[in-house]
Parts: C-alpha cells; structure tokens; sequence
C-alpha cells in the first residue's frame, strides 16, 4: 500500500498533485467486487460534489457506486479502464486509476493506516 | 383401489417416508409437521369445511376440464389489437411446447448445462433485432403492454430531458395505454395522450409539447406501428422531434408487418417494443406469449429482464450464457430499474423456431397473404359501398358503419365473427395468417347483409373481387421494407420438417431438465410437472380464444377461473384472488399496489414507507420502488429471524408513514420464524399492512394460512407450488390474494369478461385497482394446468405433498450435516421445505468454491443447487415432494462423494488450481483430445460414479467465462465459423 495517497470509508484511494486529484478505487474493494466487466465514469467536465454518486461500477457479482470524494470538475476519466476494465482487478492503484478531478475543497481523508485499520487487515 | 394421483405426484411412498423419517429423527410425518411448524399459526379445520373438493382421479379431472372447454365457444376473430390467430407449425408444437425437455427446464442460471435454450434465445434475440433494424434485443418481456412500460421506464432512465411527461399514441392499443397510465402514476410520471402525425403542423412541429425544452417538454413518446387502427404512417419526424429536445422513441412495432414495412431502427426509434405472439403461438385467451424489446446501440446496459450472450469456456470455444446479470434485481434491490426478474422462455423458444422454419421468405409470405387478405376485403367492402377510414394498412381495417357498429358486431358473433367494436360508427377487422378466402367470403356476406334494407334477397357478395383492387398496394411506397433480415444460416437451413425436428432435438439434448433428473434449486421448488395437467394446454377450445372475445364465448374459461380463485382462497386464507400477474414481480407489484391504493384511499397518502428485511429477495426491493414507495431495510439476527428490536425501532421511526412491512414466509433462509404472527401484528398496531411473499408455500400448503396469521396480501407463483412448469425461465403465472379490504384494489381491467368477483362470504367485489398485464386475466391457457393440480390432489393430498416436501428436506439436512453445516434451522432443529449448505468454512480452508461444487455436480449428473442466495458461498436445497428417495439418496452420495473430493484438495493431494471440482464440468472433448496432464484420471473427471457409465449427461461445453462475455456484449447468432 502506498504511503502517500489518502483514502476513504467508501473504499477508494485519492492521490493529490497540486489542484487535480486522481481517485480509484482500492485493491480490497477490487478483490470485493470481482471480476469487473464495465465502468460508467463522468464525463471530463462534469461538476461532481463530495458524497455524491457519480458512476458506477460493475463486476460480475454485483454493481458497485462511484463517489466523489472531493467537490470539483473532472478532467479526465482513464479511457483505458473503460476499454479494458479488467485493468482495476490487475492495478487498482496504478493503471486502474478511474477519474482525475481538479478540486476546490478537500475534504479529511484517511491515511493508509486508518485506511487498513477500517479493513481489518 | 383407485390410482390416486397424488401417489404419482409424490415421489415418497410409506416405505421411503418411514426410512426418511428414522434419519431425521420422528416418529411420523405427523410429529414432525407438528414439530416444524410452529403451533401458534397451524390451523385446525375440518377438510369438510373446504371449498377444495374431494381429489379427483385423473380421468375424472380431464372430463371435467373438457367440459368446461366445451363451454367456451371459438369463434373466428378480427379483434386483432396485438392478438391474432396463427398456425403453430405442428414440429414445434410437439417437439417444444408438449415436450418437457423444454417445459421442465429451469432459468439458465447455470450456462454449461442450458446451451440448447440458450441458443434457442439467442434465436429469438436475432430474430428481434433483425426485424425491429435494432442492435441488441432481450430474451424476451411478459407481454406487449407491460413491455411498453419497460420502454416507458428506459426512456426516462436514458433521456437527456428533465420532463416528466411522457407522450403516448392515442391510435396505441387501449390495453397498453391503460397499463401505461396505471403503472405512470405510481412513479411520477405524467401521461399526455396526443395524436400523432407525420403531416407537419404550422408551428412546424409534430406536437406542440415536442417543441418546449427540458421539464415543460418530454422525456420521451410512444407511438404504436402500425397503429391499433391499422393505420401505416412514416413516424420518422416525431421520432426527430423527440430526439431534438433530448428524448427517447419507442416504438410498439408489429413482428410480422416489419416483414413489409421499414423497421423502426430505420426510421430512427431508440426503443421497440411488441409481442412474438402471432410467430405460432395460441392466444390462449390473453397469453402466455413472449413480449420482445429491444434497443439502439448505446443502450444495451440499459436493458431490463434476460438477456442471452456469447462468451468463451475453459477450452476457448464460444458458448452462450446470460450477460449482464449484476444489473438484476436480486442484487441491484431498491437501486433496481426494473422489477421484471424473468423472461417467457417457452414462448420465446417457439417464436424464435417459427422464424428458424420458416425464414426471410416465408415470413415475407405469410406477411404478404395476410397483408393480400386485408386488401381484398377492403376492395370487396369499398364495392359494397362502405368506407375504408385509413387507406393505408398491413392487416387491419377500419369499416364506418353509422350508428350501426354494435348491432353489426352482434350480428356478425351469432354467426361465429368476431370484429372490433371501435365506437358506435366504426368497426375494426384484422386478418391473420389463419384467414382463408371462404373466411372473407364469409365476413363479406355479414357486412353485405347488414348494408341491404330487411327483407331484401341475398344474392351475397361477388365471390371474386376485381383482381386489380387487390393488387393496389396499402402500404407506402416510402414504407416498403428494403432492407434484409434473417439473413443467419440458423434461418436459411431447417425449411424440411426432418431437418426441424432434429435441430430441436440437438439442442434439447444440450440441456438438462427435469425429465433427465433431479433440479434440487432451493426457493424454485422445481417439482413435478404431471402429462395430465399439461394435457388441456394446447386443446383448441383452450388455446383458441381472442383476451377480449365476449362474454358469451368464454364461459369455460370464466368458470375455471372462478373455481381456482375460490380454491386459492381457501387455502392462503384470503378473501378474493386476481390471476392477471404473469410473474411473481408482477403479483408483488400488484400486491403492494393494492396497498398503496387502499392508504390513498383512505386519506393516508404519506403512508409510503415498504420496511423490508435484509434477508428478503431483492425482487422485493425492486417491486416496491415501482409501487412509489420507500424502501427501509430491517434487520435479521443471527439465525436469519427477523430482528424484532430492529423491526420495533424502525416502526417507530416511520410511524406516521409506514405503508407495508413485506415478509417471506417461511423465510428466504428456509426456516419456519416462530415470531411471524406478532410481527404481522406490530405492523397492523402502526397502521401498516402486511405483504407475505408466497414464494416459499409449498412448506405450508395444507398446514397454514398467510391469511390466518396476520398476512393482508400475498403473491403466490403458480409455477412453483401449483406445478405451472418454469419452461426454461417462463412462463409463470403470480396471482395477488387479499382480505376482503383490499380486493377492490386489485388489479382490474377494461376488457374482463368478469369484473365481479367472489369473496368468501358470497358477496361480489369488483377489482378496479391498476392493470398489471395486457389481458385481463393475464396468461389463461396455463391456468387449466394448476387447476387440475389442485382438483386432482385435494387438500388432502397438498397436505401430503407439503409434509413430503418438508420431509425431504429434512432428510437431506439430517444426511448432509455431518459433510456440510446447515446454516439456519429453526427451533427444534428442522428446515422447513429447503436447506442451506454453508460453504463458507470450506472454501477459506480448501479453496474450493460453491461454484466449484455446481459444476462438478454436472459431472456427477445433478443440476446444481441454487448458488450464493440468500446468502452468498453457500448452496440451497430444495427436493421437493416429487423427487424419489432413489434420486434423492444420489443426489446425497454425490454430495458426499464431492466432500471427500473437496478433503483431497484441502489435504494438497491434488493443487488447488488442477483438481476435478476446479476443473468441472469434464466435456467428452476434455477427456478424450490430447494428452492427459492432470493429477486425477480421466475415470475420475466424467465417471466418479459407477452408474453414471451406463447413462450420462454430457454438457456440450466446459466452464464458462462469466467476465469475458460481459466485456465483450455479443448477444446476436455468432457465424457459424466461430464453432469450427
């Protein structure tokens, strides 16, 4: 687990360059779901506001919600996730990143300690 | 002696039972019913008491149902509006619809042992697509109507439009436009009626509501092609204008005029939606009959109900499953879009075999004889002198008749015609592919008599009319269809019956249904399916009957259904029975409905709130977010029993809005709730009605009532304990039963022959509350099937099935403990009439899954358990009472034998990676290509049991890839190089 990206009680990892965050979700919520087939990702553009559900994502066991963790506009969604979904199961935290969203206010997030205390692992 | 049926009904006799009943430990059947099921809600009645009467042999039962047959009258119908008359290829009648190795077959959950009707959907799928110009169509919908809502529901789902209006054909079929609003305003969607045009209108609009933007506009409109006047009209600018303000077309398109006409993907629709009823199969006086609906690329996800795709098995070779199933409703619940949970697969399959016989061509041709039909009898009315009101049409005129409709059409029934009365000037007639020349003939005389003052002579009409009036087209030059279909070799091979015949019996073969063993599916109670209660099914006075025939025609039909409401009330404990669900989701709907309709009644329109606990089936969720109301989740404890100090908490903190508390009883884990009567209680002491999910009855037919314990409404499937066979995955059959206060909310109908239905006490209720299917009595051909059930068991012999079922169930938990742990139990340790085998701990410690087991269950000859529900990595088990002690002590030596399989993995004996469980099912190709490589032999991978040697199931094709296909959406007839 890296260090230094944030995470949240709904399962997804947040990772801070300057105004734009890039968010995906993490490796336990990926083994949760399963075999993901398909991701419905906000457009680049979209105004998304923290809490909210912005899209989802579906494995072969169940349909999961994407939330925005942060309030802002998105400025990209990871095109190749979208074409090979498989790639959150395979690098959830690399590759299998899912929004970049240029934030306006970050909220408190959990380090990765909190983050594997909320697991259990 | 007598050969009771319910001896043949039962697998168990005495012998079976008393060794069964020494494994679980009683004396008797009677202690253990006694010990099962909890005292408080057991009834205590004289069997004299019942409206059930005495069981019937099966002869005596057959000639009471031919009796009632011959007390309907089948008269040639014009009536049209969606049902038509049709000639059921005789090889598909008698290969698939009498044949149970299609209508014993369950809903192909499991992929590798269903490639026969898979591939039969994917058919019908094909065949949809192509005739409708859309990409991707679904496995098949209820009926046309309830179809149309599903559209309706999309639309809004996919607009880009914030409007709440949705925009409906006034030249729609009355039927469907009744459902639309019926199920509209329960989910807060506005209903304007408009007429629809494609003449350009001075604002330049089609409809001045197209022409607002975002609310004041709509999210979408329904046209109905060609319309229920028989009007062909080019729709293409509404669709335009729908679409320029950010809606969604749908479009109600006849299957066989798109033979002829440009299909609506070519005129631009989003959605189509319609009925395959007249691909061969009979009216059956409203159904079961497969619905279609199908979408333009983009919209595939979107898509409600089963949808059949392609994937890839273990060996790379493609093979069909069904795609998309994490959208369903079982795991989607309150978040769910749609609450239809199953298809009309038999009907489906039969549809899809009439376009595999008869192909482009002669679909092309049967089209143009009916078309031909409807020509030369509007060329010999026009001689007559009568006006035809729309000059362009496929089957269906209107004839003006001033002020003379309703004698017109009673005349023209007392000589055996029935037309459709459209108001007291105007007549419809629509020709099927049944209509022969001295039919029209015939039809002309009555409307040639009519036209002549009384007493004149008649001469009747010409008998030829001028060859070139038939020959003027009545359909658009700019709506003449250009574009292929059919174009699969699948539809361009079987033209001989030969070749039919063994096509169905390969894929019949593929799959494995009742008629090859046991279907142990926990909560489906796949139980026998008896020859003599299907026997009436396809009989003509049955099969033959138009939904809105009059009255007069169907006193049998009315007279069997007034019998089975009264017996169905007898044993739930109600006071008034509708049979118009067909399905159970539409029975729940149906039900939560009535509640609705009974608060709003009563001032109480806050009351909103459905409380639902967790361990309930997701369907439950589904159904009640599209009865408008709000989904409260209660909790369970650890013996999977409704958690009261929960159930007390969230009562109160909906006080003022509780609506319902929905309850499955027994409950989904299988187990009799000792608290179920104060439970219904509390609901009741906060204003709330009690919902009680039928689904498990067949534990308390004969035992308990839902009617006696606190129940205001249940659904009941008649397809599970009323022996309505699955047929692959549809149809079922889901009546709503009430109290007395809530019968007028059930669901009504324009056209019911019988609005008026008895209650217990002998007064009548009408049902006026919202329509749920297309007809008004929902799928009547296969009410005969549960209706001799019951005449030929008695309620003596539903006692008897109900305890060998719970009996059953019991022996396989008593044997099967020492191997797998049995999740839930009620208080005396007994499941009610299902187990659950909890393999959680096995597979943390061995690695191998439920999946596992289902597969290698195939190997050992067993369809699987039903898998991870309710609760996920376990199997549950449902014998029922049908099953044999034979059957049912294999299935429990293949468990066990699976256990000792399951060890050798978890010992490292064989890898987890490479053993027989992980590499199940065994194909014949498996076992036989190559070298062998694998730590087992191959003795063991397709024979672990000796008896299997001397007769097998083979499954066509190894593990499937459930993510691949889902990946991948490939849901149309693959060429056939992809299978060399």
């Amino acid at each position: 687990m890296t260090e230094e990206i944030r995470y949240t009680a709904e399962h997804e990892w947040v990772l801070v360059d300057g105004s734009v965050a890039t968010i995906g979700i993490t490796a336990y919520a990926a083994a949760a779901l399963g075999d993901i087939v398909y991701l419905d990702l906000p457009a680049a553009g979209t105004e998304i506001s923290g809490g909210t559900v912005v899209g989802e994502i579906e494995s072969t066991k169940s349909v999961g919600e994407l939330f925005a963790p942060v309030d802002g506009t998105v400025v990209e969604a990871n095109q190749a996730v979208q074409d090979a979904p498989e790639l959150v199961n395979s690098d959830p935290l690399g590759e299998g990143w899912l929004i970049k969203v240029e934030f306006s206010a970050l909220p408190a997030l959990l380090t990765a300690d909190e983050y594997r205390t909320l697991t259990g692992e | 002696m007598t050969d009771l049926f319910s001896a043949r009904h039962i697998g168990t006799d005495a012998a079976a039972q008393s060794r069964m009943l020494e494994a679980v430990g009683y004396g008797s059947l009677d202690a253990l019913m006694a010990a099962a099921v909890p005292q408080a809600i057991q009834f205590d009645r004289s069997l004299a008491d019942s409206l059930v009467p005495p069981a019937a042999t099966e002869r005596e039962a057959l000639d009471e149902l031919r009796a009632l047959a011959s007390a309907n009258r089948v008269s040639t119908s014009y009536i049209g509006l969606g049902y038509y008359g049709t000639l059921t290829p005789a090889v598909i009648k008698r290969n698939v619809l009498e044949n149970p190795s299609w209508y014993t077959a369950y809903t192909p959950y499991q992929p590798e042992i269903s490639q026969g009707r898979l591939e039969a959907l994917i058919n019908f799928q094909t065949m949809v697509a192509d005739l409708t110009g859309l990409a991707t169509a679904n496995a098949s919908m209820l009926d046309e109507s309830t179809a149309a809502v599903e559209g309706m529901l999309l639309a809004r789902r996919a607009s880009k439009s914030a409007s709440a209006r949705f925009l409906v054909d006034a030249d729609a079929f009355p039927q469907t436009k009744a459902l639309l609003r019926d199920r509209a305003g329960a989910v807060g969607i506005e209903i304007v009626e408009v007429v629809l045009d494609s003449v350009d209108h001075p604002a330049g609009h089609a409809h001045p509501l197209l022409a607002a933007d975002g609310a004041d506009g709509a999210f979408g409109v329904f046209v109905q092609y060609p319309g229920a006047s028989g009007r062909v009209w080019n729709p293409s600018s509404v669709i335009d204008e729908v679409h320029a303000a950010g809606g969604i077309a749908v479009v109600a398109a006849d299957l066989l005029a798109l033979a002829l006409i440009t299909s609506p993907g070519e005129l631009g629709a989003d959605v189509a939606v319609g009925t395959s009823q007249r691909f061969g199969v009979p009216m059956g006086f409203g159904g079961p009959h497969a619905g279609y609906l199908a979408v333009r690329a983009g919209l595939e996800r979107q898509l409600p109900g089963r949808l059949v795709g392609v994937s890839v098995d273990a060996a790379g070779h493609p093979a069909y499953r069904l795609s998309l199933q994490a959208r369903e409703q079982h795991i989607r619940r309150e978040k769910a879009t749609s609450n239809i949970c199953t298809a009309q697969v038999l009907l489906a399959v039969m549809a899809g075999m009439y376009a595999v016989y008869h192909g482009p061509e002669g679909l092309r041709r049967i089209a143009g004889e009916v078309n031909r039909s409807a020509r030369s009898l509007a060329a010999q009315l026009r001689a007559s002198g009568y006006a035809i009101v729309h000059p362009t049409f496929f089957d269906t005129i209107q004839v003006r008749v001033p002020g003379r409709a309703r004698g017109l059409v009673e005349h023209a029934h007392s000589r055996g015609i029935l037309l459709q009365p459209v108001d007291d000037d105007t007549v419809g007639i629509a020709v099927d592919e049944t209509t022969t020349d001295a039919a029209l003939l015939e039809l002309a005389r009555v409307f040639d008599a009519e036209s002549r003052p009384s007493g004149s002579t008649d001469s009747g009409p010409a008998a030829h009319v001028d060859a070139d009036a038939e020959r003027e087209p009545s359909i658009p030059d700019s709506l003449v269809r250009t574009s292929e279909f059919l174009t699969h070799p699948v539809f361009n091979t079987h033209r001989s019956e030969t070749s039919m015949m063994r096509y169905l019996k390969r894929l019949a073969d593929a799959d494995y249904a009742l008629d090859r063993g046991m279907i142990p599916l926990g909560s489906c109670t796949m139980k026998l399916n008896a020859a003599s209660e299907m026997e009436a099914v396809t009989w003509r006075e049955f099969a033959g009957i138009h939904p809105f025939a009059p009255k007069a025609d169907v006193g049998g039909y009315l007279e069997l259904i007034a019998q089975l409401e009264r017996w169905l009330v007898d044993v739930t404990g109600y006071d008034s029975v509708s049979l118009q669900p067909n399905a159970g989701s539409q029975g729940e709907l149906a039900g939560l409905l009535a509640i609705r309709g009974y608060h709003r009644s009563r001032g109480d329109e806050a009351r909103t709130v459905c409380l639902i606990p967790s361990s309930a089936h997701g369907t439950n969720a589904a159904s009640a977010v599209l009865a408008g109301m709000k989904v409260v989740v209660v909790a369970c404890d650890e013996l999977g029993n409704v958690d009261l100090d929960d159930l007390r908490a969230k009562i109160e903190m909906h006080a003022e809005s509780l609506a319902a508390l929905m309850i499955t009883y027994p409950s989904t884990h299988g187990v009799y709730e000792h608290e179920v009567a104060s439970i219904c209680a509390l609901v009741h002491e906060a204003g709330g009605q009690v919902y009680v999910d039928g689904a498990n009855l067949n534990a308390l037919l004969g035992f308990a009532r839902f009617g006696d314990f606190g129940g205001d409404v249940s659904h009941l499937n008649l397809h599970k304990t009323f022996c309505i066979p699955h047929g692959g995955g549809g149809p079922g059959v889901g009546p709503v039963a009430a109290k007395a206060h809530l019968a007028p909310f059930l669901p009504g109908h324009t056209f019911a022959q019988e609005p008026s239905h008895l209650l217990l006490d002998g007064t009548a209720v009408v049902h006026a509350g919202p329509q749920i299917s297309a007809a008004p009595y929902g799928s009547p051909s296969i009410l005969p099937i549960s209706w001799a059930y019951v005449r030929m068991m008695g309620l003596a012999g539903l006692a008897d099935a109900t305890a060998a079922a719970v009996l059953a169930a019991n022996y396989v938990a008593a044997r099967l403990a020492p191997h797998y742990p049995v999740l839930y139990t009620g208080e005396n340790g007994l499941v009610a009439h299902e187990c659950i085998l909890d393999l959680r701990g096995i597979t943390q410690s061995s690695g191998v899954s439920v999946d596992d087991v289902a597969k290698r269950l195939v190997d050992y000859g067993f369809h699987a358990p039903t898998m991870s529900f309710p609760v996920a990595g376990t199997l549950m088990v449902e014998p029922t009472e049908s099953e044999d002690l034979v059957e049912i002590d294999r299935f429990i030596e293949a468990m066990i034998g699976i256990k000792a399989e399951i060890d050798a993995v978890a010992e490292g004996e064989w890898p987890a990676d490479d053993n027989p469980l992980r590499n199940a099912p065994h194909t014949a190709q498996a076992v036989v290509s190559g070298e062998w490589s694998h730590p087992y032999d191959r003795e063991r991978a397709v024979y672990p049991v000796h008896s299997l040697i001397r007769g097998k199931y083979w499954p066509p094709v190894r593990r499937i890839d459930q993510a691949y296909g889902d990946r991948n959406l490939v849901c149309a007839c693959p060429p056939p190089e992809a299978f060399e």
